[in-house]
């Protein structure tokens, strides 16, 4: 690294670590109008781990990660619950406060990094508009910033490349590009929504990569949203499995893989075809989880309800509570907690 | 090349806008259901939801009855002299609408004027449509040498200024009814025949067309039964402001003594009344007003249209 | 910049080989419209004469060059073209070359200054009309819209007339100066100025309408896109992400459109600059009408013609400019 970014990531590490959550969010709901779309999902994240948010398309993971930093889209709002980053409850922000977080103390990336790019100006003057933001800085300094960034993120001849148009950029590389603007301000938390499900299986290693030694060197926490269980196992510190707006189980990769609690997760693992000695391609048919994701109000009871194999009349009253059942591991299931355990 | 304009941008519609789809959020659990695309055969129903449209419909169709009703509610010519001159609308019962500097009434002239310019309006759009059509779905579905040569066609109409061109045209022709309304489908079939021509284009590349070919049809029936009824659709929207601009074209020429002298336009009494303009002033506000209401209800119509045919998806709104 | 060029070059190359074979058609189109005119450069002079014996206007026939056959006569008429002469007029016996050229700095003044106007109206109502989505503001200006696409351009001039000229007397009503004073200077600009007014909004207010509208639709797609999304994202202002991000995107189909309407707005200038009586090509275009000038009007056919061309030129070169993407060979 050159000595500017090590001066730079010293600095982000001499940041008083605490023990304190970075990003805490409790019950949070979040509506279209009268419909709710997350129905009371909580996690917390600490400084310099990664969080991975896992579930199908529906789930409501990426609202919840737009919700953090006030970009729901229009005619969606936080309905309920709170988010709370270092400590500050978000919602009390001002607006202007709120603006400075985007980019500044929280960076996001997004999935298609072909449209999430500016078609008309180079890739240099948008990493650069994202510097001069959050710190004073002449052109002539931030351009030199903006290639250490691409050097950073392992992109080739910067000095050719930040004169680009995203057009002429592969995939990896744009994507790359969009990590670079994200972390150009030093960010302690990186919010990365499926950064990886639009491009090459090749590239989704080296992109994944690239953003787990981000966080290592320049010391940031990193909310994962995917919905792929291998990505999941190889990156994430903790899991947090939703459906329907809700969180289901939360717990160590691992532990989870191991053994799954909620009948979702049951049902996620097995369908999810893996190379593992116990589960050959040749071993039988995919299982697939009957039914379709429901729609998540006008349930009464937990959401899953119509989909799964161990309902019974008790899951259909009312929606399970997010429980303890070990250090570590939650999960939202009666079938699993009675409801009556202490 | 700059990409294919269809209607000319005077439709809602960009179509230059680059079309940069924006992919799916996560859809929401079943969010509030969407309005159901209008199917075609609903187009009455569509008309029904748009209340502006219903406006338009209702003042071009009030037009068309005083324009076909013209001789009998206003029997005799209406170049007669049937009062005295200068008189100012709402003074007389007899001439509600005033008179102009010779005495002749200004309502029986609208209505007359009315036959002329909405008769010439939907003749030359009309011919305009059909030329454009056949040239354009010609072009878009053979291809080759034939699309060559009759886009080079389009391209130089394209170029001619319109106005200029129509100017010139009138004054090598002697200016009837027929004539004007032939030299404005000369100027416009361009704009229908590039719009068609793109549609057939596509259409020429879908399964069904291949479908049809390996069933031994023809290259006319193809055309006609299976490639027009999908491309019609967004032609038939350009079709109400062909009209509204056929309509424009035709006053405009009228009013600078370029029409048929023998008959009374909305133009021509403009035209007429450009002398008297301190004065009498409501002889060219009127006519003008009743252009103006005319080409606004095909607008209204056209928008509804394009609304019904034309679904626009409404992007995902992050 | 300079990495542009080869782009840029590429789009201009381009460009000149597609309006060749289109001049060329007009170039031939023109020749046999003149063909189609009713009564020659002969029957001119016989008529200018006051009559003429059929033999004497045979003879001026002969000497005009017009019994010759058609392939000498466009062979003619294409040498004449090369060397820029476009003819005689007998209306104005002077050359047509030199008829047009004088009159047409007015109409460019004119169409060019209406334009202008037009887009910048149009950017502005769009975008106010965009940021007020299905609200009230939207409404109302969606419906001045249409009214104003509505307006015949002859009408409304006249109408101007009416309100600004006769009845409060603020802007004179033809014309391109008043007579007498000096031509140069500030006061002189100003004199000008006012004399521009009604005859640029006359011809401006349609193309406003039509601006308007594809701005609005322009911006209210553009901000729906994922790069919005991303500039928010990196905490940008409102104002910034409007300006630097929706407009440099929204604005680019204006370019396209705006230059098709180089022609229509040359036609359009013929009635406004008669009504105004504008010193323009347009205004010529009536005398040579009302005065039987054919080959003036097919001057002023072809030069429109040309000014069209190289204005659709102008505008796919501008729109290489703005967008990056055009005309790129499709690298990495």
């Amino acid at each position: 690294m050159s000595a500017p970014l090590l001066s730079s990531a010293a600095a982000t590490l001499a940041r008083p670590r605490s023990i304190a959550p970075l990003l805490e969010v409790a019950n949070l709901r979040i509506a279209f109008g009268r419909q709710e779309a997350v129905q009371g999902v909580s996690f917390t994240l600490h400084e310099g781990e990664t969080l991975a948010l896992v579930g199908e398309s529906g789930s409501g993971k990426s609202l919840t990660a737009l919700s953090t930093l006030d970009l729901l889209p229009d005619g969606a709002a936080i309905s309920g619950g709170t988010i709370a980053f270092a400590g500050a409850d978000l919602a009390g922000l001002a607006p202007a406060a709120r603006r400075a977080l985007r980019g500044g103390d929280i960076g996001m990336i997004f999935q298609e990094p072909m449209t999430s790019l500016n078609p008309v100006m180079t890739i240099g003057q948008q990493i650069i508009e994202a510097l001069r933001q959050h710190q004073r800085l002449s052109r002539r300094a931030a351009r030199t910033r903006a290639l250490e960034l691409l050097d950073l993120v392992r992109i080739a001849d910067p000095h050719r490349r930040i004169e680009d148009y995203p057009h002429q950029l592969s995939g990896g590389m744009r994507q790359r590009v969009m990590i670079a603007m994200a972390v150009a301000a030093g960010p302690r938390l990186l919010i990365a929504d499926e950064p990886t499900t639009a491009l090459d299986v090749t590239i989704q290693a080296q992109v994944l990569e690239l953003i787990d030694r981000l966080r290592r060197d320049l010391s940031m926490a990193v909310l994962l949203i995917t919905h792929d269980l291998g990505v999941v196992g190889q990156w994430a510190d903790r899991v947090v499995v939703m459906y329907a707006g809700r969180t289901v189980e939360e717990g160590d990769p691992a532990a989870l893989f191991a053994r799954p609690l909620h009948p979702y997760t049951q049902g996620l693992l097995a369908a999810s075809p893996r190379l593992e000695d116990s589960h050959h391609y040749t071993s039988g048919p995919l299982v697939e989880i009957p039914g379709s994701i429901a729609s998540a109000s006008g349930q009464p009871g937990c959401a899953f309800a119509p989909r799964c194999p161990q309902a019974a009349a008790a899951c259909r009253i009312a929606p399970p509570p997010l429980r303890q059942w070990a250090a570590g591991r939650q999960v939202a299931c009666p079938r699993v907690l009675p409801e009556d355990l202490p | 090349m700059p990409p294919e304009p269809a209607a000319a941008a005077l439709t809602p519609g960009t179509p230059a806008a680059p079309a940069v789809a924006a992919p799916q959020l996560a859809p929401v659990a079943a969010p509030a259901p969407l309005p159901a695309a209008p199917a075609a055969n609903g187009l009455l129903a569509t008309l029904r939801r748009h209340p502006p449209a219903l406006i338009g419909a209702g003042v071009l169709l009030a037009i068309a009855v005083l324009a076909l009703a013209a001789p009998l509610l206003f029997p005799g010519d209406p170049l007669a002299i049937t009062g005295a001159p200068f008189l100012w609308p709402g003074t007389s019962l007899a001439h509600p609408l005033g008179t102009d500097s010779l005495g002749r009434d200004i309502l029986a002239g609208l209505a007359h004027g009315a036959r002329v310019s909405l008769g010439i309006g939907f003749a030359a759009a009309g011919l305009g449509l059909v030329v454009g059509i056949a040239l354009g779905a010609l072009a878009g579905y053979l291809g080759g040498w034939v699309d060559a040569v009759l886009s080079q066609l389009i391209e130089i109409f394209q170029t001619l200024p319109s106005f200029v061109l129509l100017v010139v045209l009138v004054s090598i022709a002697q200016p009837t009814t027929a004539t004007l309304s032939g030299a404005i489908a000369l100027v416009t079939w361009p704009m229908v025949a590039r719009l068609a021509r793109a549609e057939c284009r596509s259409l020429r590349e879908k399964d069904f067309v291949l479908a049809a070919r390996s069933l031994g049809y023809g290259h006319l029936r193809i055309l006609v039964h299976e490639i027009l009824p999908g491309a019609l659709p967004p032609i038939i929207v350009t079709a109400s402001v062909l009209v509204a601009s056929a309509i424009l074209m035709e006053s405009a020429l009228s009013f600078m003594g370029l029409g048929d002298p023998n008959t009374v336009s909305w133009g021509s009494m403009i035209g007429q009344g450009r002398e008297y303009l301190r004065s009498a002033w409501y002889m060219s506000a009127l006519p003008g007003l009743a252009i103006t209401l005319t080409v606004l209800a095909l607008n209204l119509l056209g928008d509804a249209l394009n609304e019904a045919l034309n679904p626009r998806r409404k992007g995902t709104r992050r | 910049m300079k990495r542009h060029l080869p782009r840029l070059a590429r789009i201009a190359g381009n460009t000149a080989l597609r309006a060749l074979p289109t001049a060329v058609g007009i170039v031939i189109l023109g020749f046999f419209l003149l063909q189609l005119a009713p009564g020659d450069a002969a029957d001119v002079w016989a008529g200018e004469a006051g009559g003429a014996p059929a033999q004497a206007t045979a003879a001026m026939r002969h000497h005009f060059g017009l019994d010759r056959p058609l392939g000498a006569q466009l062979a003619a008429y294409l040498s004449g073209l090369a060397h820029g002469d476009l003819g005689w007029s007998a209306r104005f016996d002077v050359p047509v070359t030199h008829l047009i050229l004088e009159r047409l700095p007015g109409s460019l003044l004119l169409s060019a200054t209406a334009l202008v106007v037009a887009l910048v109206a149009g950017v502005v109502l769009g975008t106010l009309m965009a940021a007020h989505e299905g609200r009230l503001l939207d409404r109302a200006l969606s419906v001045v819209a249409l009214l104003l696409y509505s307006l015949p351009s002859f009408w409304i001039a006249l109408m101007l007339i009416v309100v600004f000229s006769i009845r409060l007397g603020w802007l004179p009503s033809g014309g391109a100066h008043t007579i007498g004073l000096p031509e140069s200077g500030l006061a002189g600009l100003a004199d000008r100025l006012r004399y521009m007014v009604l005859p640029v909004l006359s011809l401006a207010l349609f193309y406003v309408a039509i601006y308007a509208r594809l701005v609005r639709v322009g911006v209210i797609e553009a901000k729906a896109q994922d790069y919005v999304r991303t500039a928010r994202a990196k905490g940008l202002s409102e104002r910034r992400i409007l300006v630097r991000h929706v407009l440099r995107n929204a604005l680019l189909p204006l370019t396209t459109v705006a230059g098709m309407h180089v022609g229509a707005m040359l036609g359009g200038a013929v009635v406004v600059e008669t009504i105004y009586g504008w010193p323009g090509l347009g205004r010529l275009a009536f005398e040579a009408v009302m005065g039987r000038d054919f080959r003036v009007l097919l001057g002023i056919l072809l030069l429109s013609s040309l000014l069209v061309i190289l204005a659709n030129a102008l505008v796919d070169i501008l729109h290489g400019v703005l967008d990056p993407r055009v005309g790129a060979s499709h690298a990495a």
